[in-house]
């Protein structure tokens, strides 16, 4: 599979054999990062470390020590529909992370547009009725590493994804606590992390007041029956089904319902994307509207079959995987053996939801010995299915295309 | 794994009426606190001065060591983006140092 976890740890020869860029490499893998994968980024850099040495986390892929980016390894999601916490991926914009968190001491603001400014204690958020929702949380550049032309960013392979059972509170619980005043048009959300320089852009951001208001937006206290580890939020994160999970306020403390759109950088400059569909353009195309990247879009991959793989001809081989509609739910999975030319329904597994993972499989045997390539397509309840053709832009968000792993049948 | 549970400081307990008699597992809050790893590493090599001092109080180098062959103007975008965007306090020459260096280290094919 394109991006799936390619082979094992990397020999030192084969490192040794990649002139330059694999010398810098070695040297610059933090000491306490031992064994290295490749997540076949195309033209490289490719290789990274794996690190257990992060708080709450198991083995993780390190794409960034400070602060911290920890993708998921991808055979974690054949594990089944949810991923265990400790193996959550990791994303955080700014340095300036709280390492201690006093859950006596910590409060979460309510305030701005509201007729009560409120200052929660987390007795008094778990007071408040209890939700519990499956949902898929992805970074808003996952798989950004497979962008050709390659761009700038968090060069993720396909990991940096997840689904929990969130456990929680409904946003509009909170916010018809304090009571909002007519008039306001978004609720902004503040974090405890902060900006390494001063006057740098502290991360926030907002939901249009009918969205945050929907029932379905959550503050989650809890992930898959636990506290959050605190590298994903805790004590509170805002869940925001089926949208990109730059929405998902990690460590919420603030929340600010304003009478006029949110201007701040991380609203109207970063996280954007080009108002065309599949948010695609040419690469060096300009002049294109940009707008806050929103709702996620549907996908599937394949998770017990790795690029490369060998499989018996002639005979009936189990291909399973996860698929998920983006913002609503899956309708169905097909399957291809033959590079597209005909596919087959796979058979879903248990319905969790409809902003959770699910879970797919299919029988398949290929008629002789030679090369195949297996793909994989959602479609999701809207009838939106992933395109054939991969989407293109300068920050590498939202992809989506129709994955496709070369196998060989001998 | 350099990490430290606090002692129970508050436990919570959600039961509230709409579940009341429902065994639903319930959650606890305890406090937190841990520690973060940093990686140390600096930028090897020739011309990596002007990017030791200047880049590495936001961010490790492994983040930059990881991106892909970009252009001579791709990485004078991004270091103008540090700088405008994110307020990193980098001096004009430095500023020529650093997309330099990247641009030799890191070169479009």
């Amino acid at each position: 599979m394109e991006g799936g976890y390619i082979g094992g740890p990397l020999t030192r020869r084969f490192l040794l054999g990649q002139a330059g860029m694999a010398g810098l490499a070695l040297a610059t893998t933090p000491a306490w990062a031992q064994a290295t994968i490749d997540l076949g980024l195309p033209g490289g850099p490719s290789a990274r470390p794996i690190t257990t040495a992060f708080p709450q986390k198991a083995a993780m892929i390190l794409q960034r020590s400070r602060p911290p980016l920890l993708e998921t390894p991808f055979e974690v999601f054949d594990k089944g529909v949810f991923t265990p916490n400790n193996e959550f991926y990791v994303r955080w914009h700014w340095a300036v992370i709280p390492t201690e968190v006093d859950v006596d001491k910590f409060r979460l603001a309510v305030r701005g547009h509201v007729n009560e400014v409120l200052s929660l204690s987390l007795q008094q958020v778990l007071a408040l009725p209890r939700v519990e929702m499956a949902a898929v949380n992805q970074c808003s550049g996952n798989s950004r590493g497979f962008f050709e032309p390659r761009v700038a960013g968090g060069e993720w392979a396909n990991g940096a994804m997840g689904n929990a059972r969130w456990i929680g509170v409904r946003l509009k619980d909170v916010l018809d606590r304090a009571g909002v005043k007519a008039g306001a048009v978004q609720v902004r959300f503040n974090g405890l992390d902060e900006p390494v320089v001063s006057d740098g852009p502290d991360f926030m951001k907002s939901l249009d007041i009918d969205h945050a208001r929907d029932g379905e937006v959550m503050i989650a206290y809890g992930m898959n029956g636990e506290q959050l580890p605190l590298l994903n939020g805790f004590p509170l994160r805002l869940v925001v089904p089926g949208w990109y999970s730059t929405y998902w306020v990690k460590m919420l403390n603030d929340i600010e319902v304003l009478d006029r759109p949110d201007d701040n950088y991380w609203m109207k400059t970063a996280y954007t994307i080009p108002d065309t569909p599949h948010a695609d353009i040419k690469p060096g195309e300009t002049g294109v509207k940009m707008v806050p990247i929103n709702r996620m879009v549907p996908r599937a991959f394949i998770t017990n079959i790795k690029t490369g793989e060998t499989v018996q001809a002639s005979a009936p081989t189990l291909v399973r995987g996860i698929a998920f509609g983006g913002d609503t739910g899956v309708a169905r999975v097909d399957l291809s053996s033959d590079g597209g030319e005909t596919w087959q329904a796979a058979e879903l597994g248990k319905d969790e939801g409809k902003y959770s993972f699910r879970q797919w499989e299919a029988r398949f045997a290929l008629p002789a010995k030679g090369n195949y390539t297996l793909m994989v397509r959602c479609t999701n309840s809207d009838g939106v299915a992933q395109p054939a053709q991969a989407n293109w832009n300068p920050s590498g968000f939202m992809r989506n295309v129709i994955e496709s792993t070369p196998i060989v049948a001998a | 794994m350099p990490r430290k549970m606090l002692p129970l400081a508050l436990v919570i307990v959600a039961v509230l009426a709409s579940i009341a008699g429902r065994a639903e597992p319930l959650i606890t809050l305890n406090s937190v606190t841990v520690d973060l790893p940093d990686s140390g590493r600096m930028f090897p090599g020739p011309g990596s001065d002007a990017i030791n001092n200047n880049c590495l109080a936001c961010h490790s180098a492994g983040m930059v060591l990881n991106q892909p062959a970009l252009p001579k103007s791709a990485w004078q975008a991004e270091v103008s983006k540090m700088i405008q965007s994110y307020k990193a306090p980098v001096s004009e020459e430095d500023v020529a140092a650093i997309v330099d260096y990247l641009a030799s280290m890191k070169a479009a094919r």
